[in-house]
């Protein structure tokens, strides 16, 4: 078997030239193509040459910025993207296999035009669609709707119990919103369209259904205007540093981003998620949970941190990440991912420090390194992204409604 | 001295949730699988096509509290779609319906500025409105608009979306890797726009994308609705008319343009149209009709009729007469998230001419649908046909099509084939793409980027001063 059960899934974050902030002034580097479709296809491609599951696309409606909430009028850094769901769009039709996770902020967007997007791209991915929701609170963000305020915090604010009650707000928004994409997934049965000739009638509508979502934040009727997408439900990813997002991946999502910083810390998290899980009622269902990793790598780890200390210079300052910096060969970082995925963590979400030398060294020479220790898969085993994370298409939950009463009426 | 001919644009409507298409011929193929969009995009690229365009829905249609289910149902997302199309083409026009109500301007402009860059150039938007309750339902805003408000918000809207669209000028990314010097200047994208329907400052996180701004499109032809796409659009998208009301709508529109500064090719005037062809005008009238048959079914006639009676009329026989009740006035309560209902303002004076129409030809009520439902807008062979598009372009009744075929995705192959290389024989269309966007092929300029004008202008005149 070409993947075996204990085998870890790995996946690569996509941004800018890099993930170090001064990636972009390498020779290597094409900051001039990031606005292009070839440099994020030449990428994915290169992903795909690796037989990564999938790839993230990051996204932010403002402008980037290396302060936590606030612009920062820097000049010295990449600016500028490009709609990640639409970058993901662009590249489906030119890649076969692998995975295709864009970002989508939820907090100022609206969850039908967001459901049939990514429906439309397991569509044209033939079904590869995922998505990573973001939460956003960002005042800057909110005035480019104009819809809502939200209070200016600091880091350092984050504990202070209003400052939570605001996270818990938006993050609980958030649930909801991924609670509507599900429902309009499962708003058309698979089999809903019937072209019935002697009836006339394209659609059975006793298999399309409202919805009827009324939440907090907002209310949304149903049913989808886009049929049931190949994958059933398109996979639903989050990134969480804490408590109440690691609620959101719990109850909500089908694989979580993490950012533990050594085993134990990982080992910690999951404990934490899976218990969420429980108290959800989800303990029957797979919930995958990556570690997320920022990696130079090289051919010995003088070579790797020495390339990190250069690009800390160029930037003037000490890469700083939510995420633990690595720096080592992809041997090192073998042994790491093999240690922590004891600790419980079933995959990785890698970001490469720069492009495309990072990504190289990962689908080069990380992914041999695991293959010769069994660790990872030597081919494709699965057309869909819900396959090659081996999660079952899901039914849709007003079909299984439907046929449990249809067998509760037969039994009486 | 003779006039030299005019170019004719044409374009491929994606077929969509209508009873134009005919789903129940063996040849339809499926309206949801990329492959589908892939077949049209290549064929229309293929053939030089102008652009391709797609519809949007936003709420699925409903009669008498039901969803309607006798027409083709189910659509892709607009922007998502088009993106993917980018990845399959290389010149085609990419143009797509987005509704300026249950949008927001930033994320729209984002989305377009996005659209243009992934396809070096190809996006195209038709702002669109709405207002109604019933669609409202399915989006955060939860609201709708008073129909009174609906082209201020599309207004304020577009404006909102230019502001941004110009809010990069195309030089700020530098870049310079010796220098460490990403941008030229930490305020690009920076626009604050205060009016009724927006209150919204910041940043814009795209570049000025390669057209500046896509081309805009705008759809419908109420009196505001004209003067909206004087002042706004670089395209209206009409709907077809004969020979005489195409040349009075065009002279209207063109007329137009003068008051806001405009010259009359900078805004192109594309009907809808549909057609048949055949191999003789007789087999084509013939294959006109059969599909008008497959169009309009014994059930679909019903439920047309339902909608203007505003009744439930399930029990009437289609192959019958005209029901002798008059229809119900005031709100129409039996149909939702139909043009048509809109459309038929007066309900008993529209039933009053279906009845004459009846009486004079002898028809029943499918036959009455089938008439009044609209027709084919050019039938015969590929010459004749070839020939009638041509006329209503260089009689200045239109510049181009854009043309829905009434079968998915293979319903423009045969024109493809047969009349555009008529057309290309004549010297009235393109045999090869000249430029590589979507305004190149429209012979539209580059759009003035209006927010560095002004500052321009402010300079000189503080340099004056």
């Amino acid at each position: 078997m070409s993947h075996p059960e204990s085998a870890l899934h790995l996946a690569v974050a996509l941004d800018g030239t890099g993930w170090h902030p001064a990636a972009w002034r390498l020779p290597d580097a094409r900051p001039e193509g990031l606005f292009t479709a070839a440099y994020w296809a030449d990428l994915v491609a290169e992903a795909e040459r690796g037989l990564l599951d999938f790839v993230t696309i990051e996204d932010s409606l403002g402008l980037q910025s290396s302060a936590a909430f606030e612009p920062d009028r820097r000049t010295d850094q990449v600016r500028g993207r490009l709609d990640a769901v639409l970058t993901a769009a662009r590249i489906a039709p030119l890649s076969r296999h692998i995975g295709l996770v864009p970002t989508a902020t939820v907090t100022h967007t609206e969850p039908f035009h967001i459901s049939k997007a990514i429906a439309t791209l397991d569509f044209v991915s033939s079904g590869r669609g995922g998505v990573r929701v973001q939460v956003s609170g960002r005042p800057h963000e909110a005035e480019l709707f104009g819809r809502r305020t939200l209070p200016r915090f600091t880091l350092a604010d984050l504990q202070r119990p209003e400052v939570q009650t605001q996270v818990a707000e938006l993050f609980d928004e958030a649930a909801e919103y991924v609670e509507v994409l599900r429902r309009l997934w499962d708003s058309w049965e698979d089999d809903a369209e019937i072209r019935d000739v002697a009836t006339g009638r394209f659609v059975d509508r006793e298999k399309l259904h409202y919805i009827d979502f009324e939440g907090t934040a907002f209310s949304v009727k149903g049913p989808s205007i886009t049929p049931r997408p190949p994958q059933g439900q398109p996979l639903v990813t989050a990134l969480a540093h804490q408590s109440i997002p690691y609620r959101l991946v719990a109850r909500s999502t089908d694989l979580g981003f993490i950012t533990p910083h050594d085993a134990d810390d990982a080992r910690a998290i999951v404990g934490e998620i899976r218990a969420e899980q429980s108290a959800a009622g989800r303990s029957d269902q797979t919930v995958h949970i990556f570690g997320d990793l920022l990696v130079f790598l090289d051919d010995t780890p003088g070579a790797a941190a020495a390339r990190r200390d250069r690009l800390d210079e160029l930037a003037g300052t000490a890469l700083s990440s939510d995420a633990e910096v690595f720096t080592g060969t992809a041997a090192d970082l073998a042994d790491l991912l093999l240690e922590w995925q004891r600790a419980g963590l079933t995959g990785f979400r890698l970001r490469p420090a720069t492009l495309p030398y990072d990504l190289e060294q990962i689908t080069r020479r990380l992914v041999p390194e695991l293959q010769r220790r069994g660790a990872f898969r030597t081919g494709y085993e699965a057309d869909t992204l819900r396959g090659l994370l081996g999660l079952p298409r899901p039914e849709s939950r007003y079909a299984a409604a439907a046929s449990n009463s249809a067998s509760a009426a037969a039994s009486v | 001295m003779s006039k030299p001919l005019k170019q004719i644009h044409l374009a491929a409507h994606f077929p969509g949730v209508n009873n134009t298409t005919v789903w129940s011929d063996p040849a339809a193929g499926s309206q949801i699988d990329f492959s589908s969009f892939v077949h049209l995009a290549r064929t229309a690229e293929r053939a030089k096509f102008d652009f391709l365009f797609l519809a949007e829905g936003l709420r699925l249609r409903e009669q008498g509290s039901q969803i309607y289910d006798l027409d083709v149902v189910g659509r892709p997302d607009t922007f998502t779609i088009l993106a993917a199309l980018a990845a399959v083409t290389d010149r085609l026009g990419l143009a797509g319906t987005i509704n300026s109500t249950f949008n927001e301007p930033y994320e729209v402009a984002r989305q377009f500025a996005s659209l243009d860059h992934l396809s070096a150039g190809r996006a195209a938007w038709n702002v669109v409105t709405s207002w109604d309750e019933f669609t409202g339902q399915n989006f955060r805003r939860g609201g709708f608009l008073a129909e009174e408000d609906r082209y201020e918000r599309a207004k304020q809207f577009l404006t909102a979306a230019q502001v941004l669209f110009d809010s990069w000028r195309g030089d700020e990314i530098v870049a310079d890797k010796e220098s460490g010097a990403f941008l030229a200047d930490p305020d690009v994208g920076r626009f604050q726009h205060r009016v009724s329907q927006f209150d919204i400052a910041g940043q814009f996180n795209v570049p000025r994308s390669p057209q500046g701004r896509p081309v805009i499109f705008q759809a419908g032809d109420s009196e505001e609705g004209r003067e909206f796409a004087a002042s706004s659009a670089d395209a209206i998208f009409s709907r077809y008319g004969t020979l005489e009301a195409g040349r009075a709508f065009y002279t209207d529109v063109k007329d137009r343009l003068a008051r806001y500064g405009r010259s009359r090719d900078e805004l192109l005037i594309l009907p809808a149209a549909t057609f048949v062809l055949g191999d003789t005008d007789a087999d084509a009238q013939e294959k006109a009709a059969l599909i008008r048959r497959q169009q309009v079914s014994g059930q679909t006639a019903i439920k047309f009729l339902e909608q203007l009676w505003n009744r439930d009329l399930s029990d009437h026989d289609p192959d019958g007469p005209l029901p002798e009740i008059d229809p119900l006035v005031g709100e129409n309560t039996i149909a939702k998230g139909r043009a048509s209902v809109r459309m038929n303002r007066d309900p008993l004076e529209v039933a009053r001419q279906w009845r004459e129409l009846a009486a004079a030809k002898n028809l029943s009520t499918r036959e009455v649908i089938i008439e009044v439902t609209g027709r084919q807008s050019f039938i015969g062979t590929p010459a004749k046909v070839a020939e009638a598009l041509n006329e209503f372009v260089q009689t200045d009744a239109s510049d181009g099509f854009i043309l829905a075929p009434h079968l998915t995705p293979g319903g423009i192959d045969e024109f493809a084939d047969t009349v555009v290389p008529l057309l290309q024989e004549r010297g009235v269309f393109r045999t090869e793409y000249v430029g590589t966007t979507l305004r190149d092929h429209l012979g539209l300029a580059a759009p003035r980027n209006r927010t560095r004008d002004e500052n321009e202008n402010r300079a000189e005149e503080r340099a004056a001063s």
